[in-house]
């Protein structure tokens, strides 16, 4: 778990967990069902609960209370770190977050932090149906205070960039309260470096909010100068990634793909900057479409560019449930055909 | 000065303070909303004497009382209230949003309990010796977070004292049409022992507070006080729908000013108001005149 060198987004959170446990005494675990042999639903904490006996808690089926309550410990000194099990749960917190974290360090006047990590899996494809299924992220972005964070399967070198890189630093680093925005289908995926990116060109940008929150570029190896800037996060940006190798190879559309791991507060520059020379850009989330991180991914570059943004385009889910039944899941949700479908109509 | 006539100044203090405060609303010196404790001073005073350096307070919208009890210096709550850069909090958080050493208030009903129950956690898991003093009203009972709390707050034993103020008027709603079932039982289902008083009289609120502290204190586990009180003024400046005679009636008995002052020798009662008028009236002016005298 902690020694060797992780191998998906799943092995790296639970070490980027580890060594938060580790490395800060202050920091302690909260969740529904975290402790082992069960390590939580999605097996993130897998093995803390046993090599840090008394600092994760399993806690009782009380999101609200257990978020408000990590603001109360984070206001005495701690670095609390939440696991909401399933993202479409944070409705239940959205008081706590809205009304107190997020205003703990404005309201009183500078005078303290509020260091809360809450961490949630959202996002749909596993048939778990129109309660546990949903993307709710945009909910939260844009709340004053409040950094949101995404993790992707990929680091700019061995060290820097990893979902349990962003995750430990966020935890230790940041003194704001952060939503930790993890998908179910990551934790699966293979981390990989640049080294092994193989077809792919990788470079990582900016650090922000005093952490490494790389915001990543990629781009096919030798291809032609990008004529289309797509932008996208987490797992939504793995099969957008999928789309910008097709459109290449299957119709010699050359795109660059830029994938934030900070969400909010937005600092979109070097998107806007690609989107500059490309002047297309699509937007693409697995979240619902109206108002959504694509809505103000496209008017910040709207109000930046003006008319050298020439053509610009959201996809997202269909503003509806998400159903159970895998094939109307499918239609619901963008994927792959869904990114090169729309690419192709916009060009 | 004597126990008796230490008391009297405290309660007075508060009184004063917030008597001041509403004749300057009417007069454009303070804006916005605020939520009065007139009534209520005896809770606030009678729980927080016992506390020491370390403890913690939670409070909630209404908590000027409980500000000043705590030590609060009511200057910087009147510059608070003024919105000046020299107040509590700058002048951003206002009526209902100190925090000034370990006092913490905030104005969304429930969350301050979670606030109060996670600093408790906070401190036994530090072994810190500090206990957590939360005062709430019945109003809050009807918010979940409060029981999700609470369910906690037994679970893990937290060193934590719930001073349910029990004034039976949500902002206009009587807790007739509120809340159901028995107040104590909410906490003692949970395994908070709680203790009643129906009083407004310190003399019998705070040897009560006090015992319960103790208890926290050394058993390191929670206890509620539930104190059913009287809020003789509205719930912020001028909202009151109770009857004028209701409103007599309750400031006749249930004052815990008049009810105290009464056991005062007339020479320190007067030279207590006397002192108390000058002091908060001092800390108006010094208020005002601070910052430049500007707002």
């Amino acid at each position: 778990m902690t020694g060797s060198n992780p191998k998906t987004v799943l092995d790296s959170l639970n070490q980027g967990l580890y060594q938060a446990l580790r490395d800060d005494p202050q920091v302690i675990l909260m969740g529904e069902d975290l402790t082992d042999p069960y390590g939580g639903a999605f097996k993130v904490t897998r093995g803390l609960s046993t090599a840090f006996p008394n600092r994760v808690i399993t806690t009782p089926i009380s999101e609200a209370g257990i978020t408000g309550m990590a603001g109360g410990m984070a206001l005495r000194g701690m670095r609390p770190v939440v696991e909401i099990m399933f993202g479409d749960f944070t409705t239940l917190i959205m008081d706590q977050v809205i009304n107190h974290l997020t205003k703990f360090s404005a309201m009183y006047h500078g005078l303290v932090n509020a260091s809360v990590m809450i961490r949630t899996p959202m996002g749909g494809r596993r048939g778990y149906g129109p309660t546990h299924s949903q993307t709710l992220e945009k909910f939260f972005l844009g709340a004053p205070g409040l950094t949101v964070l995404a993790p992707f399967n990929l680091m700019s070198d061995v060290s820097i960039g990893a979902p349990g890189q962003l995750l430990y630093e966020a935890i230790l680093k940041l003194n704001s309260p952060v939503l930790f925005v993890e998908n179910k289908l990551q934790y699966t995926l293979k981390l990989r470096s640049a080294a092994d990116l193989g077809e792919y060109s990788l470079a990582s940008s900016n650090s922000a909010e005093g952490i490494h929150a790389p915001f990543y570029r990629l781009v096919l190896q030798s291809a032609p100068s990008a004529s289309f800037t797509l932008a996208a996060y987490g797992h939504m940006a793995h099969m957008a990634l999928e789309a910008l190798y097709r459109l290449a190879y299957e119709h010699e559309i050359f795109c660059e793909l830029w994938v934030p791991t900070q969400l909010a507060p937005f600092m979109l520059t070097p998107l806007i900057e690609s989107v500059a020379h490309t002047g297309c850009l699509l937007a693409v989330e697995e979240g619902t479409l109206s108002l959504g991180w694509g809505a103000e991914v496209l008017a910040r570059t709207a109000e930046a560019l003006g008319p050298s943004l020439r053509k610009a385009g959201r996809l997202a889910a269909k503003e509806t449930v998400v159903p159970a039944a895998p094939e109307l899941e499918a239609e619901c949700l963008p994927d792959t055909e869904d990114i090169i479908k729309r690419v192709l109509e916009m060009v | 000065m004597d126990l008796n006539a230490r008391l009297y100044r405290q309660l007075l203090i508060i009184r004063q303070f917030e008597t001041v405060l509403l004749e300057h609303f009417k007069t454009g010196v303070f804006a916005g909303t605020t939520h009065t404790s007139l009534g209520q001073e005896a809770n606030a005073v009678g729980v927080l004497s016992h506390l020491t350096e370390n403890d913690i307070v939670v409070s909630n919208h209404r908590c000027h009382g409980h500000f000043l009890a705590y030590g609060g210096d009511p200057q910087a709550l009147f510059a608070e209230l003024m919105g000046k850069p020299s107040g509590v909090c700058g002048g951003v958080g206002g009526s209902q949003h100190l925090h000034w050493r370990n006092f913490y208030s905030s104005g969304v009903q429930g969350g301050t309990v979670a606030m109060a129950a996670g600093m408790a956690l906070a401190e036994k898991r530090a072994e810190s010796g500090a206990i957590v003093v939360d005062f709430m009203g019945d109003g809050t009972l009807g918010e979940g977070i409060v029981y999700e709390c609470l369910n906690m707050i037994g679970l893990w034993q937290l060193p934590i004292l719930i001073v349910l103020e029990n004034n039976r008027i949500a902002q206009t709603t009587p807790s007739s049409l509120a809340v159901a079932g028995s107040i104590p039982l909410r906490f003692t289902t949970f395994g908070i022992p709680a203790a009643e008083i129906d009083s407004s009289d310190i003399l019998e609120i705070q040897p009560l507070a006090g015992e319960l502290i103790q208890q926290v204190r050394v058993q390191f586990a929670p206890r509620a006080l539930i104190i059913s009180t009287a809020r003789l003024g509205s719930h912020s400046k001028g909202d009151d729908t109770r009857s004028s005679d209701e409103l007599a009636a309750l400031w006749q008995t249930r004052d815990p000013i008049v009810i105290h002052s009464a056991r005062l020798p007339e020479g320190i009662r007067s030279n207590v108001e006397h002192e108390v008028a000058s002091f908060i009236a001092d800390a108006y002016e010094a208020a005002l005149a601070a910052d430049g005298g500007k707002r």
